[in-house]
């Protein structure tokens, strides 16, 4: 292990990072009033969620090559998250149930040959 | 002096910030424990993948930081990707900079912007009124402790979960994320828009040929950048209420 260089390699990472959230916050001190600029900011969270979000999250339950099956279970994972979602239930509802129904598609799956 | 001037809401206090955060602290749990198993899998050290987590709290920053470090990156490179995957983080600030009070200081603004990851911004934008340093150092303490020890539990006990649970796992973040987002879309038809509008361009970036090649950072931005600015035209927000037009019930 070459620690040196993992260990700046890390620095620079965490430099990054911090810098990339620190400086907006640091600078704009005072309240944009540009109306255009004010709304864009608005919706900045859900579009960037919403582009982080799909269509990523169908390769989610892929160990590094995508299949028909690791598909099948990312979409069923997919929309159970959504209904739940909708329902309103609270983050770790939505994420553990979309974890529980991506496990338990993934041990039915192999019994249907045309998956695999 | 102070007290009289404060705009925060009364009630966002270090306690409801720590409750408001448990959620995203559990859900961290799971991510983090994913990224911990694949570092020492990739033959990193414990403390490493710990270190990792600690300084960065940025999930797929540190994923693509990971496999430069094991294959052997330049730093050059591994800089531009840190920049170009966690360039979302600006406009994320920038946001949340409008949504703080405006008597924090320069410190107390250094100090939570460490902590400004996609889902304690996220809940930090829904709460009403100001967002204080108090509330948000709350918010931001629990997910940092899940982010770290879930990193140190998944590195430790690799092989404790079968491959079938550890897949499961991977699908985790997404659901945070759509929890997030499905609620307010449901009640505010703008919000709904921009999210129907971010995802067809994000789907385009992914299955158009030539378009595939971008990374996905930039996919992010450009997606997030056209979907916000369409809105912000079509749907302007209410300058002195801040509060987005709701026209009619989202049809979602």
């Amino acid at each position: 292990m070459n620690y040196p260089r993992i260990l700046f390699c890390i620095f620079l990472m965490a430099l990054v990072t911090y810098l990339l959230r620190m400086l907006p916050i640091a600078v704009f001190r005072k309240k944009i009033h540009n109306r255009f600029f004010q709304s864009f900011l608005t919706y900045i969270p859900y579009a960037v969620l919403a582009a982080m979000t799909f269509p990523e999250v169908l390769y989610s339950t892929s160990n590094g090559e995508v299949t028909i099956a690791s598909f099948t279970t990312a979409l069923c994972g997919f929309l159970v998250a959504l209904l739940l979602a909708y329902r309103g239930k609270g983050l770790l509802t939505v994420a553990l149930g979309s974890v529980a129904v991506v496990f338990l598609v993934g041990l039915v799956v192999p019994y249907f040959p045309f998956f695999i | 002096m102070k007290g009289s001037n404060r705009v925060t809401t009364p009630s966002l206090t270090f306690f409801k910030g720590v409750t408001d955060g448990i959620p995203i602290c559990l859900g961290y749990l799971s991510v983090s424990f994913t990224f911990g198993m694949m570092a020492t899998e990739g033959g990193l050290p414990v403390w490493i993948a710990v270190l990792i987590s600690m300084t960065n709290m940025t999930s797929a920053g540190q994923f693509a930081g990971m496999a430069l470090i094991l294959n052997g990156g330049s730093y050059f490179e591994l800089a531009i990707t840190t920049f170009i995957i966690n360039l979302r983080y600006m406009l994320m600030s920038l946001s949340l900079s409008q949504k703080l009070d405006p008597l924090m200081n320069m410190l107390e603004r250094c100090a939570i912007s460490f902590g400004n990851t996609d889902e304690i911004f996220a809940v930090a934008m829904q709460q009403e009124g100001k967002i204080n340093g108090a509330y948000f150092s709350g918010l931001m303490s629990m997910p940092y402790l899940g982010w770290a020890a879930g990193t140190l539990i998944g590195a430790t006990a690799t092989n404790l979960l079968p491959l079938s649970l550890r897949t499961a796992l991977g699908i985790a973040i997404y659901g945070m994320f759509l929890a997030i987002i499905i609620p307010p879309a449901r009640k505010l038809k703008p919000v709904f828009y921009t999210i129907v509008i971010s995802v067809v361009l994000s789907c385009i970036f992914r299955w158009t040929p030539f378009l595939n090649q971008f990374s996905s950072g930039w996919v992010i931005i450009i997606c997030a950048v056209i979907a916000s600015s369409c809105m912000a035209v079509r749907y302007p927000v209410d300058t002195d209420e801040e509060q987005i037009q709701n026209t009619e019930e989202a049809g979602a």
